[in-house]
């Protein structure tokens, strides 16, 4: 699913569409020497250095560090969580929905070989070609060795997070294949070569004046241009001969229909279609958990997905691919990669459910503050914190930690995914299988050893004698002291209350 | 009936003065208050890190101090949540069950067990910004929530509704977690205190002078947030308010 916000009708904060300070009118500008001073440069995605733990919060401090973009990002995102509500006030049976949804994806999570079977017999019998693959790497080999048997050199591709998944683009870079993006979002993303930031909105942590940079290294355009038709034009420009002479084109798959074997995507901008008519190659890369038993059931979940998502009632296009057009083939490619695996954890097995809404990253605080970049994996905010340590557990350890756990990702989740349980729940596996920093497990030890014992914890609290001497364990116990970075301390009165109590009750609890 | 007052660390080290118009209120309603003098925390710091194991002692602590009341009561959703819906590092014994269903935030304790109708002690004529906790709200429901469409209800309103001048104004993401989240305050230091400052920020945009809340947790890091930036909003627990503190 995309959507073609990227370069939304508004101006940073404090500019114009040129560039100039805002407040100056247009004499004022022309006869006053301004200094220059360009647009404010995008913050970049955490820092990967191999296999080392991802330090979200080092990438969401660069992205905090930069205020048009941060204020952009949450009031972007933020308006998408308020449209939502406010599509959810006008279905009465919302809540309903919600449960149905969820309740269709566990049955057909915990029947996924029967439905497979039948999604496969069906898709044959409207002359599909069926694919299966384990894991990324054949994914990648599959579709190479198709288009390789059709000698076609170039593709046009709509949006997918499997794809992403799978490492895609570099895989067909390697087999010397040109791959294009056909949506705006994830067009920009690839012209920059960068990540998706967010499941729906590719390119959302973009001011449009970073597009304009882009678009200008990339496409030739000129960079003081940021306005948004220009910018658009040009893609449009640029990338249509690419999409007309492509060899082949593939597409994701939002929901794939076992009683029809038909694929079902959901786009705004109609790019599937594009990508999926346009040749006479038509590939489908299809995870196992998008499988859902019938139209019925595809009925709830289109009335949810792009209401959850964008706050609109539903997406612009809601492509249904039953089979090759007259002349042409279509293939499905039917890819595992961790799933089966992770439909094996007790307490992660319902992440499977997730229908790729990205309500979870729109109502994150934390997510709207740091770019879906800064969490260094295909998948950001909520879902991602819960699906990327099964990628790699080590890697992603610190994920789950970037939370507060304020559980409103659970609430807007229109599948009912427990997403702050499951955050909880992996901190849990990760500290007991060593996967957290060594002093903050040796700090939780202490804090557990002091709180259990009244006497020592009693004596720990007028023994040291600084400004911290009242501060939480939690704080004392972090040597760092960060608190103080953003924030004053609180301030410390002359006694506690349990010495309150003490004074003027007694250990009795009689009133002196 | 007899309630055990459990006051979580940080309220007895930096608010003792939120202890105390906890347990003056509960007498007022007539209960017979305990505080049990070896309490010490509830063992979410550790749990809420992941690390289980090591809470395990503090929560056999807590149950063992807290056994024998009919009711157990704190002045925090977070701590009271973590009780009853995340406390399983002990084996669930019928004590620990018992303290488990028994334990209740103030603010529902009022509302629900006590079933108050007035305070006629209480005047507060002050513009008050309500602020609720994430753990009272989604994990304690003292209040509907903004993301399900549920019916309206808001428990700490009510309860404010009956204080004599006390006029109470709406800030623009009233449920927006303001970032303190535990350990995710010293952790994730930076995400947090941008939370917390963006929190502040509405508060004091909302012309409220005061901000109210059943956490004195939650309050203390925006507290920190708003001084930082020099805003004038003061912050004050809502049992005091109740308690008929004047200011
Ligand atoms: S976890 Fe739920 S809210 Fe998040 S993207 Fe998936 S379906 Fe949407």
């Amino acid at each position: 699913m995309s959507i073609d916000n990227q370069a939304a009708p508004t101006t940073p904060a404090g500019r114009t569409n040129d560039g100039a300070p805002a407040n100056l009118t247009h004499g004022a500008g022309a006869s006053v020497t301004m200094p220059a001073r360009g647009p404010e440069p995008q913050p970049r995605g955490a820092i990967i250095r191999g296999n080392r733990p991802i330090d979200q919060q080092e990438a969401a401090r660069r992205f905090m560090a930069a205020p048009e973009h941060l204020a952009m990002h949450d009031q972007r995102l933020w308006d998408l969580r308020q449209k939502r509500d406010g599509q959810k006030e006008i279905i009465e049976e919302w809540e309903d929905l919600r449960q149905l949804a969820s309740d269709i994806k566990t049955h057909t999570l915990t029947h996924l070989d029967t439905y497979l079977e039948q999604f496969e017999k069906n898709a044959i019998a409207n002359g599909v070609k069926v694919h299966w693959a384990k894991d990324a790497a054949e994914h990648n080999s599959i579709v190479a060795e198709i288009l390789r048997s059709k000698n076609a050199k170039s593709l046009i591709k709509s949006k997918s997070m499997l794809t992403e998944e799978c490492g895609f683009r570099e895989a067909m870079a390697e087999a010397g294949v040109q791959v294009v993006e056909t949506d705006l979002g994830e067009r920009i993303q690839q012209l920059d070569n960068e990540n998706p930031s967010h499941v729906v909105v590719p390119a959302v942590h973009k001011l449009r004046t970073d597009v304009a940079e882009v678009f200008a290294k990339t496409l030739g355009s000129d960079p003081n241009n940021s306005d948004v038709s220009y910018l658009t034009e040009q893609q449009r420009e640029h990338t249509r001969p690419l999409i007309l002479k492509a060899d082949a084109g593939m597409t994701g798959c939002n929901f794939a229909v076992a009683e029809t074997g038909s694929v079902v995507v959901c786009t705004n901008e109609g790019n599937a279609d594009l990508s999926a008519n346009t040749t006479g190659l038509h590939i489908v890369s299809m995870g196992i958990e998008k499988i859902i038993p019938n139209l019925n059931s595809l009925a709830v979940f289109v009335r949810m997905l792009s209401r959850s998502a964008l706050g609109s009632p539903i997406t612009q296009y809601t492509s249904h691919f039953r089979g090759p057009r007259r002349g042409a083939e279509m293939h499905i490619v039917i890819v595992d990669n961790g799933r089966t695996d992770r439909l094996g954890l007790e307490k992660f097995w319902t992440s499977l459910k997730c229908i790729r809404c990205g309500a979870c990253m729109n109502t994150c605080p934390v997510f709207r503050r740091s770019g879906g970049l800064s969490y260094g994996a295909t998948y950001a905010g909520p879902i991602g914190l819960i699906i990327d340590p099964t990628f790699n557990r080590h890697k992603y350890s610190t994920l789950p930690f970037s939370s507060t756990m304020n559980g409103s990702c659970t609430n807007v989740c229109p599948v009912k995914i427990n997403i702050h349980e499951q955050i909880a729940d992996w901190r849990q596996v990760l500290a007991e299988n060593h996967e957290i920093p060594a002093f903050k497990k040796s700090m939780m030890k202490a804090a557990g050893a002091l709180l259990a014992s009244p006497k020592l914890y009693r004596a720990s609290l007028p023994m040291a004698d600084s400004a911290l001497r009242h501060l939480p364990r939690f704080v004392l116990y972090n040597k760092l002291n960060t608190w103080t970075r953003g924030r004053e301390m609180p301030h410390v009165p002359k006694e506690t209350f349990h010495q309150w109590y003490k004074r003027t009750r007694g250990m009795d609890g009689k009133k002196k | 009936m007899r309630v055990g007052l459990f006051v979580p660390c940080y309220v007895d080290a930096f608010h003792p003065e939120v202890g105390q118009a906890t347990l003056e209120l509960l007498e007022r309603f007539g209960c017979e208050v305990e505080y049990p003098f070896d309490q010490t925390c509830c063992g979410q710091p550790m749990t809420n890190t992941g690390c289980h194991k090591e809470s395990k002692a503090t929560e056999e602590l807590f149950v063992r101090n807290f056994k024998d009341y009919d009711y157990i009561v704190a002045p925090s959703g977070s701590c009271v949540n973590h009780i009853r819906n995340n406390f399983d590092a002990v084996a669930q014994t019928d004590d620990v069950k018992h303290v488990r269903e028994h334990t209740y935030e103030l603010v529902e304790f009022l509302h629900a067990v006590l079933k108050v109708d007035g305070f006629p002690w209480a005047e507060f004529p002050h513009k008050v910004a309500l602020h609720n906790n994430c753990n009272a709200l989604r994990g304690l429901n003292i209040a509907s929530m903004t993301e399900l469409r549920e019916k309206k209800f808001s428990k700490p309103r009510d309860l404010l509704g009956m204080v004599k001048g006390l006029e109470l104004v709406d800030i623009t993401r009233p449920d927006e977690c303001c970032g303190f989240g535990g350990t995710f305050s010293v952790f994730e230091e930076a995400t947090s205190a941008r939370m917390g400052q963006d929190k502040a920020r509405d508060q004091a945009k909302s012309g409220a002078e005061y901000v109210t809340s059943s956490d004195s947790s939650c309050m203390m890091h925006q507290e920190g947030c708003a001084k930082r930036l020099g805003l004038p909003t003061k912050y004050i627990h809502i049992s005091q308010i109740l308690n008929g503190e004047r200011v």
